[in-house]
């Protein structure tokens, strides 16, 4: 785990308890206090009011598969051992869209619409990804 | 107050696309590409009062529009960085329209310019991508736009075949451009299925290829022009859009930002898109064509693979469409990528098309698309 070299995330103050969550697989997304927007990426300020009033709430992590590409090249060179691996966009049931990987599914099984669930990857001593897959 | 019909695209010069880095800089490349227009609209350095540029990878930095005025020694009473990613061409026409209208200035050079090689200094990517878009692969512009096309198929059953077909036609064009990095051979749907996929749905074909190059164009007011050795290209109408950056949190996949863009091009202008004699949209990946020919009200929403099968998009077709080969086989320097397009457009309505001129041109659409599908301007241009 120590070789990991894909691009990690480097969480700031603001979505700090986005990842801790993460690593205790556990989903969390935010949600405004004033008019209870369901939020993701995390911010400082609601994406729909711009309250500066959001607190974190438990997401279900089901959702369904809005989007998807099979990378057939990498994306990027840490990715080159991966080959085909699923890019997609995941609607969350809270609404928010948020980008991950389909793991656990073979690619030519995975068609959009499809109900899928968080899968949560340790993928070093400090990072857990947010990965889902078939429910 | 409207810009409509208050300036011009008088003259342009073009670099032909060169696949390696070369050995000339990014502002070496601005600055033939500034003498060159400047002597194709029968103008002397001196008459530059405005300076619109945008960033070149290759040799990114703040104050760039300051570096450019620097290094073509010029003094602009107006002048800046247009930062719309592929948009940012068309979006210097009516930055500069605007300008000269407002009385900032008289006379606009836009220029841009870059080298494919190792960026010395790549900007840094929207640290929100970077945190969760990336770890996940989604990087650059190939995934996100597979994204686009793996959807438009689901809610509209566009086909392999249908995206293809932007690619072939647009090689047709390619083939009479001496200047495209593609303009050797026509392509036909097979080869174009038969290359290698990158990111399903799209093949190495249907995707644009990084290259060195420049472009520039003056803009100066529509009376003014007149005075110049070209027909004016009038600015009829343009429309601006934005809203997202990263494609996951775009509003929808499918209906894009060019729809608010091109109906306030239209607006502007007074006409409907069936009035245009062509059309030179932003095609990064044949997906964009698509795309945007349904959003600028080309043909119904989703009906736009149909289209493409339906029309011969060639130069002599029935709907000419990126009559230079489209950035996919012109190839893509940069933000002269994009620059392509409003050239094009200009070169069409002046009647220099050459072998590839579009009979009888008076008056065609342009779009701009910048990051993922996150910036879009469309121009109506017209003599
Ligand atoms: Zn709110």
């Amino acid at each position: 785990m120590g070789d990991y070299t894909k691009p990690l995330p480097h969480p700031n103050d603001v979505s700090q308890p986005f990842w801790d969550a993460a690593k205790r697989h556990e989903l969390q997304i935010q949600r405004c206090n004033a008019c209870g927007t369901s939020i993701f990426y995390p911010r400082e300020a609601c994406s729909e009011c711009l309250a500066a009033d959001l607190i974190w709430i438990p997401a279900s992590g089901k959702g369904r598969l809005y989007s998807y590409t099979i990378a057939q090249a990498p994306t990027h060179p840490a990715f080159a051992d991966d080959v085909p691996y699923v890019i997609a966009i995941i609607e969350l049931e809270e609404g928010p869209h948020i980008t991950t990987n389909l793991v656990g599914c073979q690619p030519d099984q995975v068609r959009i619409g499809m109900p899928v669930v968080a899968s949560f990857e340790d993928v070093n001593a400090e990072t857990t990804l947010v990965k889902f897959r078939p429910a | 107050m409207s810009i409509k019909g208050k300036a011009a695209i008088s003259g342009f010069a073009e670099m032909a696309p060169q696949k390696g880095a070369g050995d000339i800089t990014p502002l070496g490349i601005i600055a033939n590409m500034a003498r060159e227009a400047i002597a194709d609209a029968g103008l002397e350095k001196s008459d530059i009062d405005g300076l619109l540029t945008g960033w070149a990878l290759s040799d990114y930095s703040v104050l760039w529009p300051s570096v450019v005025a620097d290094y073509l020694q010029i003094r602009p009473a107006y002048f800046n960085q247009v930062e719309l990613g592929g948009a940012s061409a068309a979006g210097m026409v009516w930055r500069a329209a605007a300008a000269i209208e407002a009385g900032m200035c008289n006379t606009v050079l836009c220029v841009v310019g870059d080298r494919r090689a190792r960026a010395r200094q790549m900007p840094p990517f929207p640290s929100i991508e970077a945190e969760f878009d990336a770890p996940y692969g989604l990087i650059a512009a190939n995934p996100g736009y597979a994204l686009i096309a793996q959807r438009h198929k689901y809610e509209y059953g566009t086909t392999a075949e249908q995206m293809a077909k932007v690619a072939v036609d647009q090689r047709k064009s390619a083939c009479q451009n001496p200047s495209a990095l593609f303009g050797n051979k026509e392509i036909d749907i097979d080869d174009v299925l038969n290359s290698r996929m990158i990111v399903d749905p799209l093949h190495l074909l249907e995707i644009v290829s990084p290259c060195t190059g420049g472009g520039a164009f003056i803009v100066t007011g529509a009376e003014r022009a007149k005075d110049g050795p070209h027909k004016p290209v009038v600015l009829l109408g343009a429309g601006e859009a934005g809203g997202h950056s990263s494609i996951t949190h775009a509003r929808s996949l499918t209906t894009s930002l060019v729809k608010p863009a091109a109906e306030a091009a239209f607006r502007m202008a007074e006409v409907s898109p069936q009035d245009m004699d062509f059309a030179q949209p932003y095609d990064c990946y044949t997906i964009t064509v698509i795309v945007t020919l349904e959003d600028a009200g080309f043909c119904e929403k989703g009906d736009g693979g149909r289209f493409v099968a339906d029309h011969d998009l060639s130069y002599a077709g029935d709907f000419p469409c990126n009559t230079h080969g489209g950035q996919l086989s012109f190839g893509q320097p940069g933000l002269a990528g994009g620059m392509s397009h409003v050239i094009e457009g200009a070169r069409q309505l002046m009647g220099r098309g050459g072998g590839r001129q579009v009979r009888d041109a008076a008056i065609g659409y342009v779009n701009g698309n910048g990051g993922i599908m996150a910036e879009q301007c469309s121009l109506v241009l017209g003599v």
